[in-house]
């Protein structure tokens, strides 16, 4: 798990090529001056400055980390040593997995995963179809006032959702889809982020290739999902992804449209471990563990992806 | 007949932001200027009744007090601690590659899991928080019910959950600063915290503009902490608009959804306002390459 991919440029060839001619640049303009000698020997050593920050990142890495390693130990802590006072952060009496049976028992908590399993696969694959859609007609086909469209895409970024849960309650409310999947997928069918971010893609596609597609007698669909889209791959992995942890992570929508357990996703169903009448702190924390394994280990093995669909938006 | 086939390729898409953006936007507005029976349903329109009702209502001007100070309170710690995090590991630290990926931990926690996690550690009797505390002699600390610390508590939360997202936007900036810049000023004699601050930082603008703008509008649609940890409360200490929304139109069966639908207009506004400034600053105050 490394966040290294980040700063790799994409072309290593030249990338390394620019490295050395750099090197010798400097290697030359420091035989021309021998003053700043010193400081490039000091960069091989860690000085002073690079222990205090070493030591500042632990303390820091200490905190940040501490509620993984609480929530991890705490899960299968026995309740003696949770409401311990002074605070044990190890268990003194012996480690045990009744936390975890003990949350299944509480919510149904497999049903609930099926629940974001599902919504959020639904609108995964819904977004990735209207974007791909959308953005194969800016790029590829002769639209008319094709600004325009794109710019109605693009604004709905600027609506937050959270203004809007108002009229859209209303409307699954009165088409009586509350308590149902249909409900807490379907505003989210759509994404003007994730079609800005496939446009992008497809614009480095060259038109004359598409042309030349099209001339072997590939039709229009067939150029879209032969041709385009495998060579996509990397930019719709990092959308899908985006797509999927947002909407697994989804609070306020589903909180609204859903009342039973059975229709509830985890993360609401979650809180619903919190009870006031039996707090149960090693089952909650067990059972956030639970649900928060699945991005955890998305966010290990599929960094690479998740770091080029967040970041794109903020490098130009 | 080929620009009627393109537009089909757009259908889906603008069938559902029609459906759930631009016609709720509308909505809102209209919503906004009726009032409502006790189950919700329209009872006439009263034109900017529920407007003028937001100007004298002092529970709201809490409301947009607590979501400016809650906006402030985490995005800048969360900036500055992001920014310090990653230059401290661009500055050639040994083993960034661990710090790095144990930094950004928090990331795979939603706002549910992350609250409930907290609200565990915030438990007053048995919460490992005022159990750390005892150790420093420090008495249990009510984290969520006291009035002044209610908010940070929540703000706290906040700035962990968000920490990992920033520290990933930063550590790809750093990635993209370039190495000869930085090698010419090594050559000038710039080292350590001077070249930090007087090269490294301003080549980072795009970055912190982005994180400021995002992590602002994210701020003020803040829910699922509050709903979590506090409720609103105590005594409406940690509501803030969205909170507010929730509470008029949805909480205890309230059904205000006439007033609520002010306040979302006003969030809306709000919101609109600082897009507008983005797109206003962007050319001008930010260095890009």
């Amino acid at each position: 798990m490394s966040l290294t991919t980040v700063e790799k440029p994409s072309d290593p060839d030249t990338a390394g090529s620019s490295v050395q001619v750099q090197a010798q640049q400097s290697q030359q303009l420091k035989r021309r001056v021998p003053k700043p000698a010193p400081n490039a020997q000091k960069k091989r050593k860690p000085g002073l400055s690079a222990w205090i920050s070493t030591i500042v990142l632990i303390a820091l890495l200490v905190i940040v980390c501490f509620p993984v390693y609480y929530l991890v130990i705490g899960s299968v802590m026995k309740p003696a040593d949770l409401v311990a006072y002074p605070s044990v952060l190890w268990p003194q009496s012996g480690i045990s997995l009744s936390n975890f049976g003990d949350a299944f028992n509480a919510i149904p908590l497999l049903r609930q995963y099926g629940n974001s399993i599902v919504t959020a696969g639904i609108i995964t694959i819904a977004q990735l179809l209207t974007s791909v859609l959308a953005a194969y007609a800016f790029v590829f086909l002769p639209l008319k006032r094709p600004r325009l469209w794109f710019g109605i895409f693009l604004a709905t970024m600027m609506i937050p959702a959270e203004a809007t849960i108002i009229p859209n309650y209303l409307t699954l409310a009165d088409a009586g889809l509350i308590d149902t999947y249909a409900a807490i997928a379907l505003p989210f069918l759509a994404t003007g982020f994730g079609t800005f971010l496939i446009r992008q893609s497809f614009l480095s596609f060259p038109l004359e290739l598409r042309d030349a597609a099209m001339m072997d007698g590939a039709g229009s669909l067939r150029f879209l999902f032969t041709i385009l889209l495998p060579i996509s791959k990397p930019t719709l992995a990092a959308v899908g992804l985006y797509s999927f942890m947002s909407a697994w992570n989804m609070y306020l929508w589903p909180l609204l449209v859903t009342r039973s357990p059975e229709m509830q996703t985890v993360q609401i169903g979650l809180t619903q471990l919190k009870s006031p009448e039996a707090y149960d702190p090693g089952m909650i924390m067990a059972g956030t563990l639970l649900v928060v394994a699945p991005t955890l280990i998305i966010l290990i093995f599929g960094q690479k992806y998740i770091v080029k669909g967040l970041t794109a938006g903020s490098i130009k | 007949m080929a620009q009627r086939t393109a537009f089909l390729y757009l259908l889906p898409g603008l069938l559902i932001f029609a459906l759930f953006a631009y016609w709720p936007l509308i909505r809102t507005f209209v919503l906004s200027t009726q009032g409502n029976d006790i189950f919700g349903a329209p009872s006439g329109f009263v034109g900017f009744d529920h407007y003028a009702k937001l100007l004298n209502d002092s529970a709201f001007g809490q409301v947009l007090v607590v979501t400016a100070i809650f906006t402030v309170i985490t995005v800048v710690p969360t900036i500055a601690l992001s920014l310090g995090i990653g230059l401290m590991l661009h500055a050639r630290v040994r083993a960034i590659r661990f710090f790095r990926s144990a930094f950004a931990l928090p990331f795979a926690f939603s706002v549910a899991t992350a609250s409930v996690v907290f609200s565990v550690f915030f438990d007053y009797g048995s919460g490992v928080l005022n159990g750390l505390l005892s150790f420093i002699g420090i008495d249990r600390v009510n984290w969520l019910t006291d009035p002044v610390l209610a908010l940070t508590s929540v703000a706290i939360t906040t700035i962990w959950m968000n920490l990992g997202y920033n520290l990933l936007i930063i550590a790809a900036g750093l990635g993209s600063v370039p190495e000869d810049v930085v090698e010419a000023a090594r050559l000038d004699g710039a080292t350590g915290w001077k070249l930090q601050r007087s090269i490294i930082l301003p080549l980072l603008s795009p970055q912190i503009f982005f994180l400021t703008i995002t992590g602002t509008i994210h701020a003020l649609q803040s829910f699922g902490q509050i709903h979590i940890l506090t409720k609103g409360g105590p005594d409406g200490a940690t509501t803030n608009l969205v909170y507010s929304i929730f509470k008029q139109a949805f909480a205890a069966n309230n059904s205000n959804f006439g007033y609520a639908s002010a306040q979302a207009v006003v969030l809306l506004l709000i919101v609109a306002i600082i897009t507008v400034v983005q797109f206003g600053l962007l050319e001008r105050k930010v260095f890009y390459k």
